[in-house]
């Protein structure tokens, strides 16, 4: 690891970069997806009839349960069995979202959950129907006692985008891949600016997250830390 | 009929214990009426099977001439339209004093924000609180907390007004300024149906008393006749209880 390596690995940030760039689009595809899908299940687990909520729940089993490099390869060649061409970053956003849907979907049941049931109780009795307690009463109550769990599963979901590498998304791990392979001195310090890359990124997403959960604080509803 | 409310051999069963079996009684408009009875013995179930957040198993309910019941009525229009107040306030937490009280106002009743605002507004001050408007339930005290949620209930311009044990979760001093407040509601002619123990208030506001036990109604009459000369021996052995427990002489 001579100094000369570290200078290499320098003019090289912005590639990098640029990588890193396509790494926060798959998490912005990837967390969104996994919002929706995640607080739709939640919502079936909870509040649907029995053979919908089980549903749910096979769903969720399944994709926590399947590793995410074979999610990624089925997402990426199995369309592909059936004449339909997806771009390796579309496979990406679709199987780590659906991944990161069935984990956001228990933290956001973990949230409804535990809001007592009295809340539903006085909403129903105010005269709204069920649909209109649960979005004006229940999720906000919820949501805001999912920030903390929620925050978990950005960093762990962040750091995961690097996978979409194993079916060829040219992200972040492929650019540094790209210059060792030129020259396998810069490895290392290649390797380190990747890693300290995403130390900033884990750095920063948290520290808006905080900062949504302080803005969104409510006398009450304090997430306890 | 010239009842408000009309409940008519209401049942209702949890597994294998029958809680109300048979509750009959009417409200005529403006009355206060009472509810007292050990505990157990089904009085919150009968006040939820009247606005059906228990479905009953068996019996009919009656609001102005229309049925409660029916199997298509419009259950959320009925409710909004029964004001209940909670033994534990039940406020939403997420929502400041205003808001709460606001809430029904805007989403079920469709007002306009400046029209929902200003009731909810003149509905704290009735209840003594409009300079707690801004703020959360947590930030109340538990009478404030309850005087809120009768605010809440009294916003709708309710027909009638449930009250379930709405005394029962506070510490003795916080209990008059609520009781209080469903003095004067009593007072200004709102039809109220109250469960309680405050046996003070039964005496002083209750039109009728009437004493459930182990799902059936007991006996009911005027607070002066339950109170000096009960038609039956359970209700005396009740009373006694009570004044016992609560210090006050029955
Ligand atoms: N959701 C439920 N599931 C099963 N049993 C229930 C349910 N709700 C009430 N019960 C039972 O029904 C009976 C009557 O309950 P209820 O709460 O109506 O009594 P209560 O007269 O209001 O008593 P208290 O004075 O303690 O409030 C109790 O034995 C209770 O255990
Ligand atoms: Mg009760």
């Amino acid at each position: 690891m001579t100094v000369e390596s570290w200078i290499q690995v320098w003019y090289a940030l912005p590639v990098l970069l640029r990588g890193l760039l396509v790494n926060l689009e798959l998490l912005l595809g990837l967390l969104a997806l996994g919002l929706v899908v995640g607080m739709a299940v939640a919502l079936v687990e909870v509040y649907a009839p029995r053979p919908v909520a089980a549903a749910a729940v096979a769903y969720e089993w399944f994709f926590r349960g399947v590793p995410e490099l074979v999610l990624l390869f089925l997402f990426y060649f199995g369309p592909d069995q059936f004449g339909v061409q997806i771009s390796a970053f579309t496979a990406a956003v679709l199987a780590l979202g659906f991944r990161s849907s069935a984990y956001q979907s228990q933290i956001f049941r973990g949230a409804i959950q535990a809001i007592p049931a009295g809340q539903m109780l006085a909403a129903r009795s105010l005269g709204m129907g069920r649909l209109r307690a649960i979005w004006h009463v229940v999720l906000p109550q919820a949501l805001r006692l999912s920030l903390a769990g929620w925050s978990n599963e950005f960093s762990s979901v962040l750091k995961d985008t690097t996978l979409a590498y194993g079916i060829g998304v040219v992200e972040v791990m492929r650019q540094a891949r790209y210059l060792t392979a030129r020259n396998f001195r810069l490895a290392l310090p290649a390797f380190i600016a990747v890693a300290f890359l995403f130390l900033i990124l884990t750095y920063l997403g948290n520290w808006t997250i905080g900062l949504v959960e302080r803005r969104l604080r409510i006398p009450g509803l304090e997430v306890r830390r | 009929m010239g009842q408000l409310l009309v409940v008519e051999g209401v049942c209702k069963r949890y597994g294998a214990e029958e809680v109300l079996c048979g509750v009959s009684f009417s409200l005529e408009k403006g009355e206060t009426k009472v509810i007292i009875g050990p505990s157990g013995t089904g009085k919150s179930t009968l006040l939820r099977c009247i606005n059906r957040l228990t479905e009953p198993d068996r019996g009919r309910v009656w609001l102005e001439g229309m049925e409660v019941t029916a199997p298509h009525a419009n259950i959320n229009k009925i409710r909004s339209q029964i004001g209940f107040v909670f033994q534990d306030f039940n406020l939403f937490t997420h929502l400041t004093a205003l808001d709460n009280v606001r809430l029904g106002l805007l989403k079920v009743k469709k007002m306009g924000r400046k029209e929902a605002t200003e009731r909810a507004q003149a509905e704290l001050a009735r209840v003594g609180l409009a300079g707690k408007a801004d703020a959360y339930p947590a930030q109340l005290s538990g009478g404030q907390q309850q005087r809120v949620s009768i605010a809440r209930a009294l916003a709708m311009d309710p027909k009638l007004i449930l009250f379930d044990e709405p005394t029962s979760a506070l510490d003795p001093e916080l209990i008059g300024e609520v009781l209080g407040v469903m003095v004067k509601l009593a007072h200004e002619g709102m039809t109220m149906l109250v469960v309680t123990h405050e046996m003070g208030f039964a005496r002083s506001v209750a039109d009728e008393i009437v004493f459930m036990e182990r799902g059936v109604i007991v006996e009911q009459g005027p607070p002066e006749k339950l109170f000096r000369a009960p038609a039956h021996p359970r209700t005396a052995e009740f009373l006694r209880k009570i004044s016992e427990l609560y210090g006050e002489a029955a």
